[in-house]
């Protein structure tokens, strides 16, 4: 589908693409395709940096600046391009374990007061939908999740905590997401996930893109404290299956 | 390798920066000051991506345990070598035990410290740059040592340069940010027409200003951000991201620094005044 896209400068060495002011799943899918067109045949990687993030795509030249009156009717001919071909952006859905355990989910009792819903339909309603990655930002590997469920939906907590630990898997208003690093935060915590989305260790560093899709399945708390070990020495391999785009 | 005896107020590793993995959160990293760091290299014909030591506030105490060349650049830190001043943008040449000190801080605050060939650490997704949950090391500590080349013989074609430095400049220069559009007359004639103090929440990430301009209710979808974006909150304060800001976030981006305007900005502190200039 063909969006109306708005190209405006930002500073001199990128430009920001954006399309129309919404949470939806087609306009992801659209900045996805054109992304992967121009990085494949447009922007070398080594050049430039594309960031997507819910509605907008930033291209951001590494050493030189964009000249941008040019460069703006360029970038709508090849949207134009991007719109005749029929590419295929491979996603994939990966399956992150947490752990819903009272001593990660501080605040599960909590919220499941104010909710009104019992713990074990939380988990039940946070593990069977599945939420699609809008964006990775903030920290490293942290991820923008949208698709929570509106019974899930519940406000930041009115003190942010100094200190939330890595991997703790939180609610606030309509978002649901992991913190990949110990952070101050807000946001209620339910669970723990054991495995690190983000390693600069690892030669993949982030484990998951932008337009995956994420679903989080219960674990026990021995599961847990095994899965830590295997992601520390290394061996720990998330569940990702290719989807059909 | 160069030991650092006493390891000052904040120093760190430093590069151009991390590129190529801000689509996964990672900030870019790199010298606050480029300008200072560009200079350093050059007066060394060191490679462009040659690491130095970012040092901030007060200096450390460095032993150097192999022959070399290295230049001084940024902040006047009052350094000296063996106990005898040097002066900063020029080549001097270290033997193996030379030892450089820092003194008083003269102007800006972020001094550079380049040294033949750059400095040997662990090369971590691209590039040296210390930065927090991405290098094992946020800053240096006492003791610690830094690997090097050797480098007996060097003849400079430039031994010193002569430089304008900007410590003094208040003005920083800036383009319209992507929601500039969003300002009200009342809110540009704020921005434009008033200085700015450095708050005491300044650092690599983030430096905010202490006067706020009127506040705003707009509300955005998360979009990229860069070096030198300055966002703006809900309740009108200011905030300028750094080379270890955030690379997304939810504020209006009203203004966008120049390079020139980071490496100014780089160099102020706390107290300090700063006003915009529309280029």
């Amino acid at each position: 589908m063909q969006y109306s896209i708005s190209i405006k400068p930002f500073g001199v060495h990128a430009v920001l693409v954006e399309w129309p002011n919404e949470v939806d799943e087609n306009i992801l899918n659209d900045i996805l395709h054109f992304k992967h067109y121009l990085s494949t045949n447009c922007l070398p990687e080594d050049q430039w940096e594309l960031v997507p993030a819910y509605n907008s795509l930033t291209l951001i030249r590494l050493s030189d600046t964009i000249d941008f009156k040019n460069f703006s009717v360029t970038l709508k001919n090849w949207y134009f391009e991007t719109e005749k071909l029929n590419l295929k952006v491979q996603r994939y859905l990966c399956k992150l374990p947490v752990c819903y355990d009272l001593d990660f989910g501080i605040d599960l009792n909590e919220v499941a007061e104010k909710l009104k819903l019992s713990i074990r339909d939380i988990i039940k309603q946070h593990t069977e939908n599945v939420y699609r990655v809008y964006g990775i930002g903030f920290l490293p590997g942290f991820m923008y999740l949208g698709g929570l469920p509106k019974s899930l939906e519940i406000p930041r907590r009115l003190e942010p905590r100094l200190k939330v630990a890595a991997g703790s898997v939180g609610l606030a208003s309509r978002q649901t997401g992991i913190y990949p690093q110990e952070s101050p935060g807000g946001w209620n915590i339910i669970g723990n996930c054991s495995v690190p989305i983000f390693s600069s260790k690892r030669e993949v560093p982030c484990l998951i893109n932008v337009g995956d899709q994420v679903q989080f399945y219960s674990i026990s708390r021995a599961e847990h404290d095994l899965h830590m070990i295997e992601s520390q020495v290394g061996i720990y391999k998330i569940e990702k299956t290719p989807i059909n785009a | 390798m160069l030991k650092i005896l006493k390891s000052g107020f904040f120093t760190t590793v430093q590069d151009k920066g991390r590129f190529g993995f801000r689509d996964k959160g990672v900030p870019v990293a790199g010298a606050m000051d480029n300008i200072a760091l560009e200079r350093a290299n050059r007066l060394l014909e060191n490679e462009e991506e040659a690491a130095v030591l970012e040092i901030t506030m007060t200096g450390p105490t460095i032993l150097f345990e192999e022959p070399t060349f290295i230049v001084l650049t940024g902040a006047n830190m009052s350094a000296t070598l063996n106990n005898k001043p040097v002066s900063n943008y020029k080549v001097y040449k270290i033997k193996n035990g030379d030892i450089l000190s820092y003194g008083r801080l003269e102007n800006g605050i972020r001094s550079y410290l380049a040294i033949k060939y750059g400095f040997e650490t662990n090369v971590v997704l691209n590039s040296r740059s210390y930065s927090k949950s991405i290098t094992s090391l946020v800053c240096l500590k006492d003791n610690y040592q830094i690997p090097y080349a050797p480098c007996d013989s060097f003849e400079p074609k430039i031994s010193e340069l002569k430089v304008d430095d900007y410590f003094d400049e208040v003005s920083l220069g800036v383009a319209k940010g992507p929601e500039f559009e969003m300002l009200t007359d009342k809110q540009l004639e704020q921005l434009f027409g008033s200085e700015f103090t450095i708050s005491k929440d300044n650092n690599r990430m983030a430096y905010q200003l202490n006067e706020k301009i009127d506040v705003h209710d707009k509300s955005m979808l998360t979009s990229a951000t860069l070096p030198g974006t300055i966002q703006f909150t809900p309740n009108g304060k200011l905030i300028v991201l750094m080379k270890d800001g955030q690379t997304t976030g939810g504020y209006p981006r009203i203004l966008q620094l120049t390079d020139k305007a980071i490496s100014i900005l780089a160099q102020k502190k706390a107290g300090e005044i700063v006003s915009f200039k529309l280029f």
